[in-house]
């Protein structure tokens, strides 16, 4: 065939020709949804503190309680359609990082217990926390040589 | 308007513009959800170790701390109060210890639920 | 021998293998797509009974390789060769399927241009007097594809509008040396062709060069009129991919017009939410052995030129940033030996 196109006009035809996701209609879903997952964690926040308990422990605890309910809604098959209608609004809460954790754990488990979901469970999650964590120790030890 | 509604008000708004930069950046740069919740993470770290998300979070409550950027902020403010108490091992070790909660209720409900439910084919 | 090459990439089949019997045994949202009612078999559950996707894609092929022999009333020890492949890594789903066969087995890897290559290879089979009956078969299935290449199913991620949707089933046909048509009568193997498109969520994008590429090369092997077919059809570029593969042919001067179609558009609805349309390897092989197999034995079409696409990515290339290796093979099907 004459090669009509370069590559880059090629890639460029393709952008032109190509849909994008209308933002107009995403983003108030996302803000919706993640504005909403939000009020429940406020809701447990302000529970919690009605309760008493430290701001630590709030914080912790409800973490604790917001990922238990995106593992739930990920085990009754619901996240995932809550995923397709919010987009970022169900991936960015702490919610999100949890359906990340089942859903790889679901779908593994064809592969045993070690291998599958165990190996699998942190397929997404994994990067998150290696990298959460690493950025973590290093402000960490900015922190102690800038205050020593 | 008493301060409960005023609280979720706040998370309301400031998790959901947090949530829609995540939806931007999903359509605009077709960064997948993996890369998305790293971005999320590791930003607030940093801006937490510029004193910067700590006002979001004054702001927000919720609506600042459960979105993941809110994760990357009990990393950070977990190291820095570690290093105050133990010095240069409270880097190692401050960031897993504030986080621990969460992270160990993933493994533990994650693995119960992959054990007993099954994922299912989208219509 | 040599005037059976015509031009650099086609070959003109001067035995031209019959097909003789199709099956096609599909998933329920196949099932109440637009071509519904030229499936053999639909099935309701995306497991078939079964307890992983993998089997579940394997009893597909299983299934359908029985539906294929019983619709020509052949006997198992009456194939010659089963030509085979399907997405799964190492071709599982076919062999797996397969096992119980008892027939000599060729594995193909063509992606979504796997019937195309298992039809070309199987008709130069019968054509040059190895084979009486050769079996093309291949599978896909929705689930077992989206863990393999993309994501685990309940991860709560958004659909790119370009991205396509993995059909779940598994399609075949029977290639004999004897027969009243169908009949192949030319083949035109295409060549790995890569624009550098580098999006997996947009496939068509990538495989329209490949299709264009050898829808090019028959035509000009051949000399045959661009208005010579009935339809043309390509799979599975999807509503985007042919589109671009349109305006790729016109700017060489190939103007094919209202009869070029393709698999992907063909055998979902739009409203099935599938968004640029359907794709895997069944997607093509089961519009052939359902709908348009069934409009050539009622003489609706008399004589098409299909173009099975594969998108040669893996998951590995995708992450190590490769661009996607596209290829496209042409079976000319005609009811009347003629051109």
């Amino acid at each position: 065939m004459q090669q009509v196109m370069t590559k880059d006009e090629y890639k460029k035809y393709v952008d032109k020709k190509s849909p994008n996701s209308s933002l107009i209609r995403n983003i108030p879903k996302a803000f919706l949804v993640g504005g909403l997952i939000c009020v429940v964690g406020q809701f447990f926040t302000n529970t919690f503190k009605g309760m008493g308990m430290e701001k630590d422990a709030v914080s912790s605890l409800t973490s604790i309680v917001m990922i238990s309910l995106g593992i739930l809604f990920t085990a009754l098959n619901l996240y995932d359609d809550l995923g397709k209608f919010a987009g970022a609004g169900s991936i960015v809460p702490i919610t999100g990082f949890a359906n990340s954790i089942a859903s790889p754990a679901m779908e593994y488990k064809s592969e045993g217990l070690v291998l599958g979901i165990g190996a699998k469970m942190f397929l997404i999650a994994g990067p998150v926390l290696v990298h959460g964590i690493g950025a973590s120790i290093i402000v960490g030890i900015i922190y102690y040589l800038v205050t020593t | 308007m008493n301060n409960t509604l005023i609280s979720y008000i706040s998370a309301f708004l400031v998790g959901g513009v947090i949530c829609s930069l995540g939806q931007i950046l999903i359509d605009k740069t077709k960064l997948t959800p993996a890369r998305i919740l790293v971005l999320f993470v590791t930003v607030g770290v940093f801006l937490t170790a510029l004193g910067l998300y700590q006002k979001v979070v004054d702001i927000g409550g919720a609506g600042a701390t459960i979105p993941l950027t809110g994760f990357g902020y009990s990393l950070a403010k977990g190291t820095f109060s570690d290093v105050d108490k133990h010095g240069l091992l409270g880097a190692f070790t401050g960031g897993i210890r504030a986080t621990a909660g969460g992270v160990s209720a993933a493994i533990v409900f994650g693995y119960l639920v992959a054990v007993i439910f099954k994922p299912k084919a989208k219509a | 021998m040599l005037d059976k090459k015509v031009g650099k990439q086609t070959r003109r089949l001067h035995n031209p293998p019959v097909i003789t019997a199709t099956a096609s045994i599909v998933g329920p949202k196949e099932g109440k797509g637009p071509l519904a009612a030229h499936f053999d078999l639909t099935v309701d559950d995306e497991l078939w009974g079964e307890k992983t996707w993998e089997k579940a894609e394997s009893k597909f092929v299983k299934e359908t390789y029985a539906k294929i022999l019983s619709n020509a009333s052949l006997a198992a020890n009456g194939v010659d060769y089963i030509i085979a492949g399907d997405l799964l890594n190492q071709s599982i789903a076919s062999t797996f399927g397969l096992r119980d066969s008892g027939v000599p087995f060729y594995g193909v890897y063509g992606a979504c241009s796997t019937i195309g290559e298992s039809m070309g290879l199987g008709a130069m089979l019968i054509d040059g007097g190895f084979a009486s009956n050769v079996v093309c078969i291949t599978s896909s299935h929705f689930c077992s594809a989206e863990k393999q290449f993309r994501f685990p199913l309940e991860l709560g991620s958004q659909r790119a509008p370009t991205s396509q949707w993995t059909v779940t089933g598994s399609a075949g046909v029977l290639l004999s040396a004897e027969g009243t048509g169908p009949f192949i009568t030319k083949i035109t193997t295409g060549k790995v062709v890569d624009l550098g498109i580098k999006d997996q969520n947009n496939m068509g994008a990538a495989m329209a060069p490949a299709a264009a590429d050898t829808i090019y090369a028959h035509f000009e092997d051949t000399g045959l009129p661009h208005d010579y077919y009935d339809m043309v059809i390509t799979g599975d570029l999807g509503s985007i991919g042919l589109e671009i593969l349109d305006d790729l042919l016109s700017s060489n001067d190939i103007r094919i017009g209202k009869v070029l179609n393709d698999g992907g558009v063909m055998i979902f609805d739009k409203k099935q939410d599938v968004h640029a349309g359907g794709s895997g390897c069944c997607c093509c092989a089961s519009v052939l052995a359902g709908y348009l197999y069934d409009s050539l034995k009622k003489g609706k079409l008399r004589k098409i030129l299909l173009v099975p696409t594969g998108a040669l990515l893996s998951p590995t290339s995708v992450q190590q940033g490769e661009s996607i290796p596209c290829v496209a093979h042409a079976i000319v099907i005609e009811n009347v030996i003629g051109g």
